[in-house]
């Protein structure tokens, strides 16, 4: 598998990694990028996927180091990314369990076990059906229970979809914690770790940066990484291709290697949203675990079985 | 007011006017201090370290401080009780009562808003409550309705205390200076005058009439804390109701139990009589009726069904980890209070406060087991997180924050009683009279009623 997925067989993922190889050269400098990876690449023409999601071919010489990489905070993280739409597919009849999607979401949130956005749950519909894994974070729900009860606005809903948390804000009453059904917030009980990191950027966009102690967190889809024209770190890190993120205004979402119609992708899948039935609206969908890449496998050999939904 | 003999006025001036401690009261404040010292030191240790410092993890989220709120909030609704719902239905052996009631109130009202401040992970942000307030939320709600409450259980408690504080004012000459200008001040310029008092009857009816629906609001938006949420066995459109029920249960319990200690230590066997323990008595068995029967919509009906989300709660609740606990309160504390206060024997004044401390103290854990195992029981599994977090022990510290909150609610009560008259005494002077004052006049715009 893993070697499948390094072929670069497919253009939409070409397209992605030139892309992805132009941004990072627009905002050369910024502690993000993977510049020394595309120095040798650079050619004349550069194929740019602009912020508002066009693509722009523009000559290399025109090109600028940027001096900071993405820092949005104040009012303008509030709004969002103009015209879109962001929505996530995770397929669960190709998760295994690998783990690389938590790894990568806590390095890169500088989060750690037992304080984690994304957590790959063991689930099992009913007790004649096979249990499967399901990669959990935050649905971003369109009537998000957990933005209705704050009493203060540090959790909000944004433009693009993403629900956000200004952890300058919030109070730490864990309202929104007792709110969310999907229990995907977790909280700074205590003193945080002093992260050793060259961003300084305080913005609800880069969750797990600005920790502060007495606050919530919770996976945030990755604004800065989209903003630069890449994937969130979940998605980037499958190694079976679970993760499809996208657009919605666009009707396109990829997991980095595909990039298929979003409305055909759920209508074909039965693609279905975490307990409907709650009225919260998830942006993130899940296709059903059905003809699956691997059988279930469960390395820690629980003995329980947990029945869910 | 079943006093048997007449008293003169001078008699029932010495009798109900505050005291100095004694040793036991002493002792009893040296107590309360210890323990909310305690709680003070170890609040200043969960300030340095965050909350990490108490039993609650991701999943269990809010514990006793929140569990401790809401049975503040359930206090402090004896207020309205005694001093509003009695008085409009012309209840008149609630006299020596309602006092006490409103102390009970003040200090119950002033202690919830503290402990939820406890219970916020950035107490130093506070204030975004009011500068960054959003109206959708239940705890702005909250916050509104409490602060009310506060307020008008502070001027009903201060308002019917100024012939009172009259009469300390100019009786009382041989105490500390700063004490004779404290009365002076808050005395206010009584003179007693009928101007004077027909002001004070028209407010005191005005906030009695107001306090009601308040406090109908602090306890229903208190569980809407927990009912606005999606969760099982919160998610449950009875809650206001079964919380309203609950509270006035448990604050005619502390109104029994206060009456049966200043009773008691202060000998005021004169004033609060037997006849008043057996009308409390009464009272609280209706009440608690009240609550059984919100208890058996809240809890038979989706036992009936046991919906799958629910069952796991349920169960943990009937035969479950938390199954001695649920019994001992439901039986313990609502159950045995009833059938004993039925019977004429029980409402006794021993049996009485041992059954209110009964009441009072099943109540505390009722909140207990309204606000934790639901927690238990999300909707997805929990299995990725510690195994530790699928149980909620409370710390040494959180419950040494909790007592102290507890004693520190009952320093301030101790404090008013030792300023103030526990008893209204010249309301109880007018009343002894034949009830000529205005006082009474006002209150006899009804037709009299027969004592219940």
């Amino acid at each position: 598998m893993e070697k499948h997925i390094i072929e670069p067989t497919n253009p939409r993922r070409d397209f992605l990694k030139t892309a992805a190889i132009g941004v990072a050269i627009a905002s050369c400098g910024s502690a993000l990028c993977s510049c020394n990876k595309s120095n040798s690449n650079s050619e004349d023409q550069v194929v740019l996927l602009s912020p508002e999601g066009e693509l722009v071919t523009v000559d290399s010489s025109a090109l600028k180091a940027a001096n900071k990489s993405h820092c949005v905070s104040g009012e303008a993280s509030r709004k969002g990314i103009p015209g879109k739409k962001f929505v996530m597919v995770v397929d669960l009849a190709r998760c295994k369990n690998a783990q690389k999607c938590q790894e990568s979401c806590d390095k890169n949130h500088h989060t750690q076990y037992p304080k984690e956005y994304l957590k790959v749950l063991k689930m099992q519909d009913n007790p004649s059906a096979s249990p499967y894994w399901q990669p959990t974070m935050c649905f971003h729900c369109d009537e998000p229970p957990c933005v209705k009860v704050c009493p203060v606005d540090a959790t909000f809903k944004r433009d693009d979809g993403l629900v956000l948390i200004d952890n300058d804000r919030c109070i730490g009453c864990r309202f929104c914690m007792a709110a969310c059904p999907y229990s995907q917030r977790v909280f700074n009980w205590g003193e945080p770790e002093k992260i050793e990191s060259e961003i300084t950027c305080k913005s609800p966009e880069k969750s797990g940066v600005n920790t502060t102690m007495g606050t919530v967190e919770k996976c945030d889809f990755c604004p800065d990484m989209v903003r630069e024209g890449q994937m969130p770190h979940c998605v980037s890190a499958c190694p079976n291709g679970v993760f499809y993120f996208g657009d919605e205004n666009e009707d396109a979402v990829s997991n980095g290697e595909d990039t298929v119609r979003l409305s055909k992708l759920l209508a074909d899948r039965a693609g279905y949203r975490a307990m409907e039935d709650l009225g919260t609206k998830p942006r993130l969908y899940y296709l059903p675990p059905v003809n699956r890449l691997f059988p279930f496998e469960d390395a820690a050999e629980t003995e329980e079985d947990h029945s869910a939904n | 007011m079943d006093i048997n003999k007449v008293q003169s006025n001078e008699q029932i001036e010495k009798d109900l006017m505050p005291r100095a401690f004694g040793p036991y009261g002493k002792l009893w404040v040296v107590f309360l201090l210890f323990i909310g010292g305690i709680g003070l030191y170890y609040y200043v240790q969960q300030l340095r370290h965050g909350l990490v410092v108490t039993g609650l993890r991701d999943y269990t989220t809010w514990g006793i401080y929140i569990a401790n709120f809401v049975f503040f909030v359930a206090i402090s609704l004896v207020g309205s009780l005694m001093s509003a719902v009695l008085k409009l239905t012309n209840v008149k052996w609630r006299t020596p009562l309602t006092r006490i009631s409103e102390m009970i109130a003040v200090a119950a009202i002033m202690f919830a808003g503290l402990i939820i401040i406890v219970d916020m992970g950035r107490p130093d942000r506070f204030l975004n409550v009011i500068f960054h307030a959003r109206i959708q939320s239940p705890i702005t709600w909250d916050v509104i309705v409490i602060t009310t409450y506060l307020f008008i259980s502070m001027l009903l408690l201060y308002l019917p205390l100024l012939p009172d504080l009259a009469i300390m004012r100019d009786r009382f000459k041989t105490i500390p200076k700063w004490q004779q200008k404290m009365y002076a001040f808050m005395a206010n310029n009584w003179k007693g005058t009928s101007e004077q008092h027909k002001i004070l009857n028209k407010s005191v009816m005005l906030l009695s009439v107001m306090i009601i629906p308040v406090a109908f609001g602090i306890h229903t938006v208190t569980s809407w804390l927990f009912a606005t949420t999606l969760r099982p066995g919160w998610d449950s459109t009875n809650f206001g109701p079964y919380f309203i029920s609950g509270a006035f249960m448990v604050g005619a319990g502390a109104v029994i139990a206060t009456m049966f200690v200043f009773r008691k230590f202060y000998g005021l066997h004169k004033y609060i009589t037997l006849d008043h323990f057996d009308k409390m008595g009464r009272l609280l068995v209706l009440l608690s009726l009240v609550y059984l029967y919100f208890n058996v919509n809240e809890y038979f009906v989706p036992a009936y069904k046991m919906k799958g989300s629910e069952s796991a709660h349920l169960k943990e609740l009937f035969t479950g980890a938390y199954a001695p606990l649920f019994w001992s309160v439901q039986i313990g504390g609502m159950l045995i209070p009833i059938i004993v206060l039925l019977f004429k024997k029980g409402r006794t004044p021993l049996i009485m406060f041992v059954i209110s401390i009964m009441v009072i103290v099943g109540a505390w854990f009722k909140r207990f087991l309204i606000v934790i195992p639901t927690l238990h029981h999300p909707y997805f599994p929990m299995d990725q997180a510690p195994e530790a977090w699928s149980h909620y022990t409370p710390t040494f510290a959180e419950w040494c924050i909790t007592g102290g909150s507890l004693a520190g609610a009952l320093l301030i009560v101790t404090f008013l009683v030792r300023y103030f008259p526990i008893i209204p005494v010249e309301e109880t002077i007018e009343e002894q009279k034949g009830g000529t004052n205005e006082l009474n006049i006002e209150r006899g715009y009804q037709p009299q009623i027969e004592k219940i």
